[in-house]
């Protein structure tokens, strides 16, 4: 197995997972570099994306999982960033290539940036007033499920979380959130605040990916 | 802080077709340019991406290095609500710069059902509907394409037509508008300019009169404009640009693949079909060059699909040599080629096998009608037996499904060649019985039938299209003789195709109701979702407009709306040929014989399909 880590910015982050899937692969072709494929009729490429990014939120710390053609054995994971980079389109972008790697079930946390913006600045008090909403005993947040809305405590799913004014129109919340089993989407720390104070609801807010962590807080790779 | 687009793009579906950015775009400075054209398809990404019309022009423009063509789609009904509640108007791919900035605003249009789409778009855009209140040079509205050989219900809105295809003529509109803008001419001093270019066609340059009943009383040209305007065309393929540099949508469209033109031109001439007469003189490209397209098309773009995509692919002469060096290259590549529109005729059991090596896919047949005298009244060169013999050669080979295509309300049409297409897919149910080979997943049939639309510049521009409550009659017939099991019948909705018939043949006393429908929320009318006939009714009742008198049928010495327009075929050649419709004549291809429609004037190296 090879692997890739890649960007997800700018025009990328509206980009669908599936499209996503589509694109990387067409890259490879455009690169010369032949993907392992299934025998049949319908062949599918050997490649798969850990954890799937929602669309709308920018990433740093992507990845791709994926096995070359015999033919390709010769080829050093670590060029491919460069060689892809030129095959793909506006934000999305190689920065790293490898063998091996760690189990992905090793990948427990995620560390995130919100950014809540406020087009009339920063209300005063704001940052006091969030900064307490996530270190209270409950924080129950409504979510969207196959079964309809459920209720639901994030708190136990938020490791750390800094909340810090950034400029004098935004909010940034910086925490490191459950990655998987159960796993916490972002976009409900913003959702959050807008739930349980009103008058602090952000005029937009958004999400983006920092980095992957193991159990010790070190990065994945 | 975020823009207002980024803030709408997480509510809208499928927000990737609205950024641009994507593999191959073109990006220029702005400073460095001296013309910006907004490039507008009049539909959504989707389909306009695959539009391989657009991709070429995209290219042919922005080859100009003062030039930055961007591109503009249709937006889809939730992205427009949030960009009127937004007060966000229209922009470009490419720079995000709204379209009201840009120079020129160029439409390319392949169906009367994205008239209201242009409408709705300049709405969107914020720029002024109507040419003549749009004084300046900036925001100079063109159009050309496929379906703009009668633009006359288009007139009101666009200031030029640019008519045929486009390779040589937008450079020559590009080249006028950069000295235009540099010399700071007015904008009628540009079009009358514009109209001394061969195949530029400016409305207002024609006063329209009628008579008492309605039909044109005259048109005449003003300003030293030509009495008729001729389509330009491209007079060496193998030379003219392909783009194998080409945009790959980052999200899915209806063909995402590389699309490569073996020829233009059709050698048929089926007496219905209106590409195959305005796309005359027939122009092959030679199998070096395609195959040269082809290899840097895939190599560049990482398609996993190639097609063949012409009126008539398979007439194409070097078929065969053609798809066993695509095949060479594919295979191994694991590409597939696919062959669409292959005719019954000349489907070689042996090209069968090959494609299917690399994916199995189904027979498509357009009979278009049920029985042979029909067939032959409209030109269709298929006989029952080729379906019949193809059909079984393909089960024998494993096939399963059968796609038939078909129209009613076909001129001489009756009730037993209805009931004729119900005959050939009982047929095609026994055949299949007695060859199958694969009867695990049995046989499957689809059975589509369209409502004939009369189109400009065919034998049939003076018939009548039958009324919606006779198509209905027509369509129930046949349906309740269709053999129910394992056949799929789909049939189109009366109210499109009425619509279309309107459009397709209208004057521009029609603009009034375009602009009527379109400001009362008519939009998208190709598509389901938004397709509303009742807008359309009532702005012909708004404007006084009567929609039957659009689908009557003309008399032989009617002055025609589109008559301005030489599309290379003589009017009495089509006279001709719906004489021999009547008497169910076929008239030989041009392959055979050429029967002097009157297009090689055009082209003067000639011979067609050399
Ligand atoms: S000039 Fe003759 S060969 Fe050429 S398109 Fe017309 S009929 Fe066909």
């Amino acid at each position: 197995m090879r692997r890739i880590l890649f960007e997800k910015t700018g025009n990328g982050i509206w980009i669908s997972h599936l499209d996503l899937m589509r694109i990387l692969q067409r890259a490879f072709r455009r690169s010369g570099i032949l993907l392992k494929h299934t025998q049949g009729f319908n062949p599918h490429a050997f490649v798969s994306l850990a954890l799937p990014l929602s669309v709308g939120t920018a990433s740093r710390c992507e990845l791709l999982d994926f096995e070359l053609a015999e033919s390709e054995a010769a080829v050093d994971t670590s060029s491919l960033p460069e060689r892809l980079n030129a095959a793909l389109p506006d934000g999305i972008h190689c920065v790293l290539g490898y063998d091996g790697g760690r189990k992905l079930k090793e990948l427990t946390h995620l560390q995130v940036e919100v950014r809540l913006e406020y087009d009339q600045g920063v209300p005063a008090g704001a940052v006091d007033a969030i900064d307490s909403l996530f270190h209270g005993e409950t924080l129950v947040v409504e979510k969207r499920s196959k079964n309809g809305p459920v209720e639901q405590d994030i708190l136990p799913m938020i490791q750390e979380l800094i909340v810090s004014q950034e400029d004098g129109n935004t909010v940034l919340l910086s925490a490191v959130i459950c990655a998987q089993n159960p796993s916490l989407n972002p976009d409900l720390l913003a959702k959050a605040v807008s739930t349980h104070l009103p008058d602090l609801a952000p005029d937009f807010a958004k999400s983006m990916r920092i980095e992957m962590l193991t159990q010790d807080g070190t990065p994945f790779r | 802080m975020t823009t207002l687009l980024e803030r709408i793009l997480p509510t809208v579906q499928k927000p990737a077709r609205y950024v641009g950015g994507e593999y191959n775009q073109i990006v220029k400075d702005k400073a460095q340019v001296d013309v910006r054209v907004a490039f507008c398809f009049p539909d959504t990404y989707e389909i306009g991406m695959s539009n391989l019309g657009m991709r070429i022009l995209y290219g042919v423009m922005n080859n100009q290095p003062d030039v930055w063509c961007e591109r503009v789609f249709a937006p889809w009904g939730d992205m427009e609500e949030q960009m009127r509640k937004h007060n966000l108007p229209l922009w470009a791919l490419e720079s995000h710069d709204p379209v009201k900035d840009f120079d020129l605003i160029a439409f390319t249009v392949g169906y009367e059902m994205s008239y209201a789409n242009i409408l709705n778009m300049l709405n969107l855009a914020q720029v002024p509907l109507h040419a003549a209140d749009r004084h300046d040079l900036k925001n100079i509205v063109f159009a050309g394409g496929a379906c703009m050989y009668n633009p006359e219900p288009l007139a009101d809105f666009i200031d030029f037509f640019s008519l045929g295809e486009g390779e040589d003529s937008t450079v020559e509109i590009l080249d006028l508008y950069r000295k235009a803008k540099a010399e700071h001419w007015t904008k009628d001093q540009f079009l009358l300019e514009v109209s001394k270019i061969e195949g530029m066609y400016v409305p207002s340059f024609y006063e329209h009169t009628y008579n008492e009943d309605g039909t044109l009383k005259a048109i005449t040209p003003k300003n030293g404009a030509p009495k008729t305007v001729t389509k330009r065309i491209v007079h060496d393929l193998d030379h003219a640009y392909y783009p194998t540099k080409d945009i790959v949508p980052s999200t899915e469209i209806v063909h995402d693949r590389t699309n490569l033109e073996v020829f233009r031109g059709c050698i048929r001439g089926c007496r219905f079909c209106q590409a195959g007469f305005t796309y005359r003189p027939l122009r092959p490209r030679s199998v070096e060059v395609l195959t040269r397209q082809a290899k840097e098309a895939l190599e560049d773009s990482g398609n996993h699909e190639i097609t063949l995509s012409s009126l008539s692919t398979s007439d194409y002469k070097q078929l065969e040599e053609l798809a066993n060096d695509l095949l060479d290259y594919c295979a191994p590549r694991k590409i597939n080629l696919s062959l669409p529109s292959l005719r019954a005729d000349n489907f070689s059991r042996e090209l069968m096998e090959k494609v299917q090596k690399v994916r199995k896919s189904g027979l498509t047949f357009a009979p278009e009608a049920g029985t042979q005298r029909l067939r032959d009244a409209i030109n269709k060169n298929v006989t029952e037996e080729e379906v019949l013999e193809t059909c079984a050669t393909a089960f024998e080979g494993g096939w399963s499904s059968v796609k038939l295509y078909f129209m009613l309300g076909l001129p001489t049409e009756t009730d037993e060649d209805v009931l004729g297409i119900a005959d050939l897919v009982y047929k095609i149910l026994k055949t299949w019985r007695e060859k199958a080979t694969n009867r695990k997943r049995g046989c499957r049939i689809s059975v589509a039938t369209a409502y004939f639309v009369p189109k400009p510049f065919t034998p049939f521009q003076w018939e009548a299209q039958i009324s919606p409550e006779e198509y209905t009659r027509r369509q129930r017939l046949l349906k309740e003789h269709m053999p129910a099991k394992s056949v799929d019948y789909k049939w189109h909705e009366s109210s499109l195709s009425r619509l279309e018939a309107v459009l397709a043949r209208g004057d521009r006393r029609l603009g009034a109701v375009l602009e009527h429908a379109v400001l009362h929320g008519a939009k998208l009318d190709g598509w389901d979702e938004y397709f509303r006939y009742d807008l359309w009714l009532d702005a012909f009742q708004a404007c006084g407009i009567d929609p039957d008198f659009y689908t009557r049928e003309r008399s032989e010495d009617e002055l025609l709306p589109w008559d301005t327009i030489d599309v290379g075929v003589r009017k009495q050649f089509l006279q001709k040929e719906r004489k021999a419709a009547y008497a169910s004549t076929i008239t030989p291809d041009c392959r055979t014989q050429c029967t002097g429609c009157g297009a090689n004037l055009l082209y003067p190296e000639g011979p067609c399909d050399a």
